[in-house]
């Protein structure tokens, strides 16, 4: 499993009810059911991922996470989790308070915008950045926006969103191994990974 | 749904399997939910594969309006086809007969060896016909329940079926929520829309505007066929799609280089829609059309335990769901699955959702697809896995 999964999957409490918004083939709920006997459910909008979610014994509806999540009542789930789709969403805010209003946690991870090899792209060619964990052109990119992990802690202070726990890693997209960076992670941290709490 | 299909997907078969017959309320007559009585009653019914010491195995299998209870294998070796859905039941096969017990019951008003409208009727001595009482599928399934009672089974493992076989699931899941531990509903809906209405009430029209119906009673006079026919003709459209038309037929032309200029079938579309009409006359009673497409048009799950709130009526569910729709389905198109889907998040329940894309319209859940298939097969076996159900992963 990946290793921003794998942080991920370290932070849940065993036999808690998960949301996994955009949850793709469902490794990470495969792997929560088998390893911590999670109630896990999950949404995913394309039908190949979600139909072999649902074909490994997941329960996963296949659909849009704005329409899907808002059925669900007040704290129905423990964990809401955002693995690495945060920059494809096109309301964030939207979206994170309805997190927090169906989860008592949610869990958001992003690749780091600012990481220094992006700046130095930017820097040296003049150029959009592009690297494994954004690894799209301008003209072709599924993410609607790019996110910096300086600014998202801004982002959940102007939400009066409590950050509850926050790793930064340095890891390549699918790789299983990886660090977690304690110095300028803004700088040094190929993703951010957060643990928000409810607004109070 | 329409005519079974021919297409024998590889894999083991169930091999020979023989419709078995169920009578019941003989003493008793069972009291409909139009109020008037029906007994005594009999179900026709297939069962293949074993039921397990604990009896936590059974699967049962609901068939679609005009279906039967022959849902997989052969009657004889000479069989030219199998049951309904030879493709996804048998050894190895989604609903896997090496581990599941599966049942498949005729339902009442049919007429398939189940009691329905051409049944004799014990007071006056000849079939019913439109004396038959107006069935619903809550009645059907209250029937299937017996059934499956009777051969000494507390609790199914799953409920599965397409289109009004999808309502009797929704109605099991709904109506004896302790009985079911899972529910399959596939292309399906949990009330008829007004267009799915219309089209209903053009086939009936049609069966009571053919001379020989004669009020239902035409068991010794001879069967109004040309309106049973065109009855299915006109369902037959609903489970098609405009794009699986386009791509079978387009607007080729039958047996002939150019147009006829009278009302021979010009097209291939028209003799194809009449080849379908005419070989279900062969085998399907009017009035049994009749009484069936009124059980799928009475459906209302909201209404009949939500007092019009779909929430509220999945409130007394407990099972897992596993719901299914097909793009190009227009006579339950996914929408009402997603009104389903949402009502049953909203109580909490485990369901999973899939749309698949197809493009042959309503039929799809009858035809060979591996996305359907593996869902299924999955779904299943995380069931009797939690369960606790021996030979499952």
């Amino acid at each position: 499993m990946r290793f921003d999964l794998q942080v991920i999957a370290s932070w849940i409490e065993p036999e808690s009810r998960v949301l996994d918004l955009g949850c793709r083939t469902g490794s990470l709920l495969a792997h929560l059911t088998e390893e911590k006997h999670i109630d896990g459910t999950g949404i995913e909008i394309d039908e190949d991922a979600a139909g072999q979610a649902i074909a490994k014994g997941l329960s996963v509806i296949h659909g849009d996470i704005y329409e899907e999540i808002e059925d669900y009542p007040d704290n129905a789930f423990d964990y809401v989790i955002l693995s690495q789709a945060l920059m494809q969403v096109l309301d964030p805010e939207t979206i994170l308070r309805e997190m927090l209003r169906v989860g008592r946690l949610g869990i958001v991870s992003f690749p780091n915008f600012t990481h220094y090899r992006n700046r130095l792209q930017m820097l040296f060619t003049g150029r959009a950045p592009m690297s494994k964990e954004l690894p799209y052109e301008w003209y072709n990119t599924p993410n609607l926006r790019v996110i910096p992990i300086i600014d998202f802690r801004r982002f959940c202070k102007h939400l009066g969103v409590p950050i509850v726990k926050e790793v930064a890693i340095s890891t390549h997209h699918h790789d299983e191994q990886g660090k977690v960076i304690t110095f300028l992670p803004n700088l040094f941290a190929t993703f951010g990974i957060f643990m928000l709490g409810q607004a109070r | 749904m329409s005519e079974y299909i021919d297409q024998i997907e590889t894999g083991a078969s169930v091999g020979l399997v023989e419709k078995r017959l169920f009578t019941f309320a003989g003493d008793e007559p069972l009291v409909l939910e139009s109020g008037r009585s029906l007994g005594p009653v009999t179900l026709a019914y297939e069962t293949c594969g074993t039921l397990n010491a604990d009896k936590s195995n059974a699967i049962l299998v609901c068939h679609a309006l005009t279906g039967d209870s022959h849902v997989a294998g052969f009657y004889a070796e000479d069989d030219p086809k199998p049951g309904w859905w030879d493709i996804m039941v048998g050894p190895g096969k989604p609903i896997d007969t090496d581990k599941f017990f599966v049942i498949c019951s005729n339902v009442i008003g049919g007429c398939m060896g189940s009691t329905g409208p051409q049944s004799p009727d014990p007071a006056a001595g000849k079939p019913y016909g439109a004396s038959f009482p107006v069935v619903t599928i809550g009645d059907m399934v209250r029937c299937q329940r017996r059934l499956v009672e009777s051969l000494g089974i507390g609790t199914l493992l799953a409920v599965v079926g397409g289109s009004v076989g999808g309502m009797q699931v929704l109605e099991w899941s709904v109506r004896y929520p302790h009985m079911v531990r899972a529910a399959v509903p596939l292309a399906t809906t949990t009330k008829h829309s007004a267009q799915a209405i219309a089209f209903n009430e053009v086939a009936r029209q049609a069966i009571m505007a053919d001379p020989k119906w004669n009020r239902g009673d035409y068991y010794e006079t001879g069967r109004p066929e040309h309106g049973l026919a065109v009855a299915r003709m006109v369902g037959h459209i609903t489970y098609l799609s405009d794009e699986s038309m386009r791509h079978k037929f387009d607007r080729r032309l039958q047996d002939r280089v150019e147009l006829s200029f009278d009302f021979e079938a010009d097209f291939q579309v028209e003799s194809y829609l009449r080849y379908q009409g005419n070989k279900f006359v062969e085998r399907f009673d009017a009035n049994s059309f009749l009484y069936l497409t009124k059980a799928a048009d009475y459906f209302n799950l909201e209404n009949q335990y939500g007092d019009g709130s779909l929430v509220a009526a999945f409130s007394r569910a407990q099972c897992r769901y596993l719901v299914v729709s097909f793009t190009s389905d227009w006579l339950y198109p996914t929408y009402q699955s997603k009104t389903m889907v949402k009502a049953l998040k909203k109580n909490g329940l485990d369901v999973s959702f899939c749309e698949i894309e197809a493009p042959w319209g309503h039929d799809a859940f009858l035809l060979p697809n591996t996305r359907l298939s593996d869902l299924l097969s999955g779904f299943l076996n995380k069931v009797c896995a939690r369960c606790g159900i021996g030979g499952c992963s």
